[in-house]
């Protein structure tokens, strides 16, 4: 047996057919809808990498199945920019030299873009709480940090 | 599989009855690891996240009742005045991704010895409530766990809420792990103290097969307080120390990955001195402020 899901994904509602009840949010994300943005990395909610905005909260795709989706809203990194220009926080993450390998990269951009939905000037400490569920291999951290720093900046004063 | 999703308390509790294998998932941060590494393949799946009566918190009789399925994030923002202990274990949980979708009943079905909520609930003496189609029971939670993963639920039951005391003293909880921020604990302590009552409670979580209360510990710290807790003094560096010990004495710890049992009882001993330390020095101040 299987099931259909439908959701809304970046502001645009899309179903997904034949999908097996076991099967993970971030599965259909990537296999079944075309949008391989959040990356597929533990499988085991550690590493962040898949992380999304369900119903507007920062969760690891890998972790919610994919019936617990239907009727909800999704946004992935894929809509985070309007499609001609990128988020402010992805624009920071270029200017700082955040990104390396890349691949924590549309995880950690969600989370950021999260916190500073929720707090426009967010301390270091509240910075680097909110980032723990994001795993970088690559940076150290430093730049990722800078670049969630400008953004607050740059949000503020376009503000 | 099947996929059930009830929208609400009695469809849940009508389809466990009639699919008692049927595996409870909200959160997922349990239940879905499983299946993406195909440990574990149920035969069904309830998926508990539409169901709204096992969200949310509600306050009686100087007592609190906290949905299963309350993330651990909602219990930090409403209940770190309520319930302390509760609140400080909660932020220990995971990252924000996981506090934003793990819940108290996730902890409870799951009766890992690890759950960061479980060692502050046996130390306020905290009530499972469960649903079956026979109707709803509390099981005291020093009666719930039986074993590694193992719980007093029967198949056809739904944990449906924690019932707690609203916290009339300071509580604590701390934990020991490689960072900060998701960590499964290789060992971690509760402390509550409960003024009113003279009384003081325990909980130990990952030193043995399940989460236990430290009782001779509860015992000997009780005793030490009994005429201090109007006028209270500064503890001796001797009761401390041996609240520390017999907190260690009361774990069954085992070598594994994480730590050996050596390293675990000594760093429970640790941990008790702390929260000890922290718990007094906050009760002092209390009395102070009257």
């Amino acid at each position: 047996m299987t099931i259909r899901v439908t959701m809304t994904v970046n502001g645009e509602p899309l179903t997904a057919d034949d999908v097996w009840e076991g099967e993970s949010l971030l599965y259909v994300l990537r296999e079944r809808l075309g949008l391989p943005g959040s990356k597929n990395a533990c499988e085991q909610g550690e590493c962040g990498s898949c992380t999304v905005l369900l119903g507007g909260e920062v969760v690891c795709a890998c972790l919610v199945g994919a019936g617990q989706a239907e009727g909800a809203e999704i946004v992935t990194v894929e809509g985070l920019g309007d499609g001609e220009q990128l988020a402010t926080i992805q624009e920071t993450f270029v200017d700082a030299g955040a990104v390396q390998c890349g691949f924590c990269t549309p995880g950690l951009l969600i989370t950021a873009f999260d916190l500073l939905n929720r707090d426009p000037h967010p301390t270091d400490a509240t910075i680097r709480e909110a980032l723990a569920g994001n795993l970088c291999r690559c940076t150290g951290y430093e730049k990722i940090l800078d670049a969630v720093r400008l953004a607050a900046a740059r949000q503020s004063s376009s503000a | 599989m099947e996929f059930f999703r009830p929208t609400s308390l009695s469809d849940a509790c009508r389809l466990k009855s009639e699919h008692p294998d049927a595996v409870p998932l909200c959160g997922g941060t349990d239940v879905m690891v499983d299946i993406n590494f195909d440990r574990h393949r149920p035969e069904s799946l309830l998926d508990l996240t539409a169901v709204p009566e096992l969200f949310g918190w509600s306050r009686y009789d100087g007592h609190l009742r906290i949905g299963a399925a309350m993330p651990y994030t909602a219990i930090i923002a409403e209940l770190s005045a309520e319930a302390p202990g509760l609140a400080i274990a909660s932020r220990t949980v995971g990252s924000p991704q996981i506090r934003n979708r793990a819940s108290v009943g996730g902890n409870l079905g799951s009766a890992s010895p690890a759950g960061d909520a479980l060692p502050p609930l046996l130390a306020v003496d905290a009530e499972v409530e469960a649903i079956s189609a026979a109707g709803t029971r509390r099981i005291p939670i020093h009666e719930f766990f039986l074993g590694p993963k193992r719980n007093a639920l029967r198949p056809d039951e739904l944990i449906t809420a924690v019932h707690l005391p609203v916290a009339r003293g300071p509580q604590q909880f701390a934990k020991v792990g490689t960072r900060n921020a998701m960590v499964i604990a290789v060992c971690s302590f509760s402390l509550a103290l409960h003024p009113d009552a003279g009384r003081v409670g325990t909980g130990i979580g990952s030193a043995a097969p399940t989460p236990l209360p430290a009782r001779k510990a509860e015992t000997f710290l009780a005793g030490e307080l009994t005429d201090r807790w109007a006028e209270p003094t500064d503890l001796s560096e001797d009761v401390v120390r041996r609240f520390g010990e017999l907190v260690a004495a009361a774990a069954v710890p085992i070598d594994d990955v994480r730590g050996t049992a050596a390293y675990r009882r000594h760093a429970l001993s640790v941990l008790a001195r702390r929260t000890l330390t922290w718990t007094w020095a906050d009760h002092i101040q209390r009395m102070g402020q009257r």
